[in-house]
């Protein structure tokens, strides 16, 4: 690992202010991904501003019954978070079905939307990656790709993005709030992620030097049934095959409110808009369900060694929303 | 203690070392780290404490772990230039000044929750943090999302295996090291 510099920042515009008189910086949060990818070689800072000790460690209440979560709350406080798992039980869930309890302790929720792919090829730094290094081509596509990407994949980049909690988020439309030194905005959770395209080396839309500084969770989605379901090669600590979140809202016979988001098949979490679309206003059936899934995943363009992805996302998609849907109705 | 590193400001940023001061097991340690130093590399070449072992390296086995401000954390991954002023417990820290072990100590011999042994003290100090998490009302991926939130959640078979997932023991003693911490809970 190369020497780097320290700053430690008190405010989240000494941190933005730190990042941009310091070139080749990086935020560091609970660093869980960061640090080892600095071990890997794959990221090289020259400084880290430390933007752990922020004073963005608390989930407050909005006075239209959303909530605010602070850039630097833990990932285990997150989910055992009364507010989030009564009302939002989704996130709850979805971050207790990713890393382990240590790791949980220490990474932050601007963290988790932060971290990169663990495509193998990304962290390896003797093998071709666009993402790491665009131009030097793509091991993953006619390599090991078991894991990758069959939505929304590009020539360049067929890698996923790893996040469980940034999943349920999409599906929640939560909004992530930014701060650079050109002031603040807001951005929809399922817009904050990209796909990969030409650029892969763009993960998000967040500009160099802007720091998460908090997630808004909104009021419209509070109380709603939601659930998580992620499929992994072992029944803990282990990344997603696939996952799904879903929020689901039933009533007078039809679908009301339809949040729905997979993970672990493409660059983003992939929101189900035509599902979503499919299902407002239909009665929850178990057809009706099946016709929704398909048309979403009708677009999938599995790669050699993954196709196994996209039946496995259809079930785990029914599974969900037949959990959620009121018995009576289905 | 020096008033610039009890505020934790480095006074050369641009520097690659900076002076810390970290209670390990009670005792304050102030020392100047390189900032490449993870939390595990401090323990075990500056402090001489070698229980916390280094498995992966990479977050991945849960050997590194200890407790920082009294939750389980993989010491492989912290950069110690970030913890000034943090406060660390280590297995050597458990027993506190007197001979006795730990109870989860003790319950890890009498069930014979090890062969090697290299894992040992991060199982230890994770059993400890998770068995805290529960007490504190912290759910995990198995607990019934209908439980209460905000209360104990009792630690079956199940839960523990759960929370104990980020600790790899490649000898296989899970079975046993299962029973260990349920008898330090029961």
């Amino acid at each position: 690992m190369k020497p780097f510099g320290y700053v430690r920042a008190g405010s989240a515009e000494e941190a933005a202010d730190a990042y941009a008189s310091h070139p080749g910086a990086r935020y560091l949060g609970g660093g869980t991904n960061l640090v080892d990818l600095m071990k890997l070689g794959v990221e090289q800072p020259a400084t880290l501003v430390d933007v752990s000790r922020l004073p963005l460690d608390s989930v407050e209440e909005l006075p239209d019954g959303g909530l605010r979560i602070g850039a630097t709350v833990r990932n285990s406080d997150l989910a055992a978070h009364p507010l989030v798992r009564d009302r939002y039980p989704v996130l709850s869930q979805a971050l207790l079905a990713g890393a382990s309890g240590q790791l949980r302790n220490i990474a932050t929720t601007g963290g988790n939307l932060l971290q990169r792919t663990r495509c193998p090829y990304f962290q390896d730094t003797g093998k071709p990656c666009n993402k790491r290094e665009p131009g030097s081509g793509c091991g993953a596509r006619d390599g090991v790709h078991r894991d990758h990407a069959v939505l929304g994949h590009s020539p360049q980049c067929i890698a996923t993005h790893p996040s469980d909690m940034a999943v349920a988020l999409s599906a929640l439309d939560a909004r992530v709030e930014l701060y650079g030194t050109d002031g603040e905005r807001s951005v929809p959770a399922a817009e904050f992620h990209r796909l990969p395209g030409d650029h892969p080396e763009r993960d998000t839309e967040i500009r160099p030097g802007e720091l998460i500084t908090a997630v808004v969770l909104p009021a419209a989605a509070a109380g709603l049934p939601s659930l998580y379901r992620k499929a992994r090669d072992r029944a803990s600590y282990a990344f997603a095959l696939a996952s799904v979140a879903a929020v689901l809202h039933t009533g007078d016979g039809v679908v009301q409110h339809a949040g729905i988001a997979f993970g672990a098949l493409a660059h983003r979490p992939w929101r189900a808009r035509r599902a979503e679309a499919a299902l407002l206003g239909a009665a929850p059936t178990a057809a009706a369900f099946e016709h929704a899934v398909d048309l979403e995943l009708a677009a999938a363009q599995p790669l050699r060694d993954n196709a196994y992805k996209v039946r496995l996302a259809r079930n785990l998609a029914l599974d969900v929303l037949t959990r959620l849907a009121p018995p009576a109705n289905t | 203690m020096d008033s610039d590193v009890a505020r934790g400001t480095s006074a050369s940023p641009d520097s690659h070392h900076s002076d810390v001061t970290l209670r390990v097991n009670g005792k304050p340690h102030t020392l100047t780290v390189d900032h490449r130093s993870v939390l595990l590399d401090v323990l075990r070449e500056d402090l001489d404490l070698i229980g916390a072992k280094k498995g992966c390296d990479h977050g991945q086995c849960g050997a590194c772990t200890v407790l920082v401000d009294g939750r389980r954390a993989n010491s492989c991954l912290l950069p110690a230039v970030a913890l000034d002023g943090g406060d660390i417990t280590t297995v050597e820290g458990l027993s506190g000044d007197g001979e006795e072990l730990h109870p989860l100590q003790r319950a890890f011999l009498d069930r014979d929750a090890f062969q090697c042994g290299y894992c040992t003290p991060g199982q230890i100090c994770s059993a400890l943090g998770a068995v805290a998490e529960a007490a504190a009302g912290h759910p995990s991926h198995v607990t019934d999302p209908a439980a209460p939130s905000g209360q104990p959640v009792p630690l079956g078979g199940d839960e523990i295996r759960e929370r104990l997932s980020g600790n790899l023991c490649r000898c296989g003693a899970y079975p046993h090291i299962v029973e260990a911490v349920r008898d330090v809970i029961s």
